[in-house]
């Protein structure tokens, strides 16, 4: 994966009498893991639309390199807020749907994923339909048809959030030692703070109606970080709570 | 760890669950035989389930011969109307304003009285194979095309949003998401189609035609025999429900993920 930029600059978005976002203005460099963290409703899953192409935005800038998104291929690999795995494909074939949409046969799209199998704890559920599957089985799933794709960046909406506390705590660890393996880019979304501060380089919030970005926070922790929050790590959290939590009267 | 393939559909357990139906079914013709034996009725009038059967089984080359027309009649017309309804609803589905421009059209199709078209049909068509194919045509596409159209709505935003995602053109969209999204839905309009579709050549028969079940039926009632029109109904009965059975193990064989998911609501 060659890296790539990624920078928005006061993008703007309403549907219809709903104003969305209001101004969001946000960078990933090459080999960040950068989140948006923000509760739910306020626009984060807009926000990747915005870069996967299912919807547009209003005004503002999406360079990539420096260079208008709509100029270019989009790099990103995306993995939605739900799995959106197609019942009807067994997992194999769920894994091979970029490449398959990509224009790579089917046979050779299988033999390209199968070694993905092993370092996602899918073997021997190759062969199974996602409905056969447990929340963070069909979740690793997901995230192995991202990977697949083989882009430069990853677009992870809330990746855990429809998992068990506990499951989801094993698959942030999860993801955070693939993610040390394999260096990749990631524009992590999430609602769930410990998550962001386990696994960000850089974090951004996001509040308000309509959306802003409120603050930037740099989470300059060492690596790989523990399941016990280290005394750094915690003090971020409760800043971060601290800033969210705030009431918004002297805004307005 | 759930190792299992998708398990194959029990016969047994099916057969279990239909014991009741059977058992209805059982009592009803005993108690109309019962009946024909006690009150003396004159078969010409009322003829007990044991003469039908037993003419059925006497007239079985005549019955097996009309019963392969309305086959024919059945299957051609079916195809016939099942290709129309794919076209038309992939052609609905690339370029909405068509459904907007086709579909109340359709709607007046469906209240024309049966009566009073298939006789016209056969008038102008002739007593062929022609007119029972239109027939079963018009009273079966726009249920399929409603279900075909209505099945590619049913499609999951997000696995649209993936698809364009991964720079996904529209017809592979079509392919990969639209098209297997509508499978349920297609299967159910064809259960409820097949059953129409033989009604409907029986229908067309019966205003006319060499060979059929519905000419069948339409003689034995001439000569005032009862019990041959009501083999032919036993006939034709068995004939629709042998379709419909077909339908629903297709169904199974080729989409064996949604008793997956019926398994886990369960
Ligand atoms: N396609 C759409 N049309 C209209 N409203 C939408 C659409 N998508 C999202 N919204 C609304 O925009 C707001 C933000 O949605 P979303 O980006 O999904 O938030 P988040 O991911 O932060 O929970 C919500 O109020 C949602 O109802
Ligand atoms: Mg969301």
């Amino acid at each position: 994966m060659s890296g790539v930029h990624l920078e928005m600059r006061g993008v703007r978005k309403r549907f219809d009498a709903l104003n969305v976002l209001a101004d969001v203005t946000l960078s990933v460099h090459p080999g960040e893991f950068v989140s948006v963290l923000g509760p739910s409703g306020t626009g984060k899953s807009t926000i990747l639309k915005l870069l996967t192409g299912a919807l547009k935005p209003d005004s503002g800038e999406i360079l990539l390199n420096g260079k208008p998104l709509s100029e270019s291929k989009r790099p990103f690999a995306f993995m939605p807020q739900r799995d959106a795995l197609m019942p009807w494909r067994k997992i194999i074939d769920n894994a091979t749907l970029g490449l398959e949409v990509q224009g790579v046969k089917r046979a050779k799209a299988r033999q390209r994923v199968a070694p993905l199998f092993a370092e996602f704890g899918l073997e021997g559920f190759e062969q199974h339909y996602p409905a056969q599957l447990s929340g963070g089985m069909r979740q690793r799933a997901a995230l192995m048809r991202t990977i697949a794709q083989d882009k430069a960046m990853l677009l992870l909406d809330e990746p855990f959030g429809a998992l068990d506390a506990l499951t989801r705590t094993q698959m942030q660890h999860w993801l955070q030692s693939m993610r040390e393996k394999h260096g990749w880019t990631v524009l992590l979304i999430t609602h769930d703070v410990r998550e962001a501060v386990l696994l960000s380089d850089r974090i951004y919030l996001l509040t308000g109606r309509p959306a802003r970005m409120k603050q930037e926070i740099s989470v300059p922790l060492p690596r790989p970080r523990g399941s016990v929050p280290s005394p750094e790590a915690s003090a971020i959290e409760s800043d971060i709570l601290k800033t969210l939590l705030q009431p918004k009267a002297h805004k307005a | 760890m759930p190792r299992s393939e998708p398990k194959s559909h029990g016969l047994m357990p099916m057969f279990i669950n239909a014991i009741p139906a059977i058992g209805a079914v059982a009592g009803l013709f005993l108690a109309w035989e019962a009946y024909v034996l006690i009150s003396g009725i004159s078969p010409t009038t009322l003829p007990a389930p044991s003469r039908v059967v037993a003419q059925t089984v006497e007239h079985r080359a005549a019955l097996a011969t009309n019963t392969l027309a309305t086959i024919r009649a059945t299957v051609f017309g079916f195809a016939t109307s099942l290709t129309a309804a794919f076209l038309f609803s992939v052609l609905i589905d690339f370029y909405g304003p068509l459904r907007r421009a086709l579909f109340p059209v359709l709607i007046i199709t469906q209240t024309l009285p049966l009566v009073a078209i298939a006789p016209l049909i056969v008038l102008w068509f002739g007593f062929g194979l022609t007119p029972k194919i239109m027939l079963v045509a018009l009273v079966t596409f726009f249920p399929m095309l409603v279900a075909l159209v209505e099945g590619y709505r049913s499609t999951s935003k997000d696995l649209e949003d993936l698809l364009v995602s991964m720079n996904a053109p529209r017809h592979k969209i079509f392919l990969m998401a639209r098209l297997p999204s509508a499978l349920p839905y297609f299967f159910a309009g064809l259960r409820i189609s097949i059953t129409y579709a033989v009604v409907a050549a029986i229908f067309a028969e019966y205003a006319g035609a060499v060979q059929g079940l519905g000419i069948y039926i339409l003689n034995a009632k001439n000569n005032f025999r009862p019990d041959l029109v009501l083999a032919a109904v036993l006939v034709s009965s068995t004939l629709t429900l042998a379709l419909f059975g077909a339908i629903v193990l297709i169904q199974r064989l080729s989409t064996p993920w949604t008793r997956l998911e019926g398994d886990k609501a369960k």
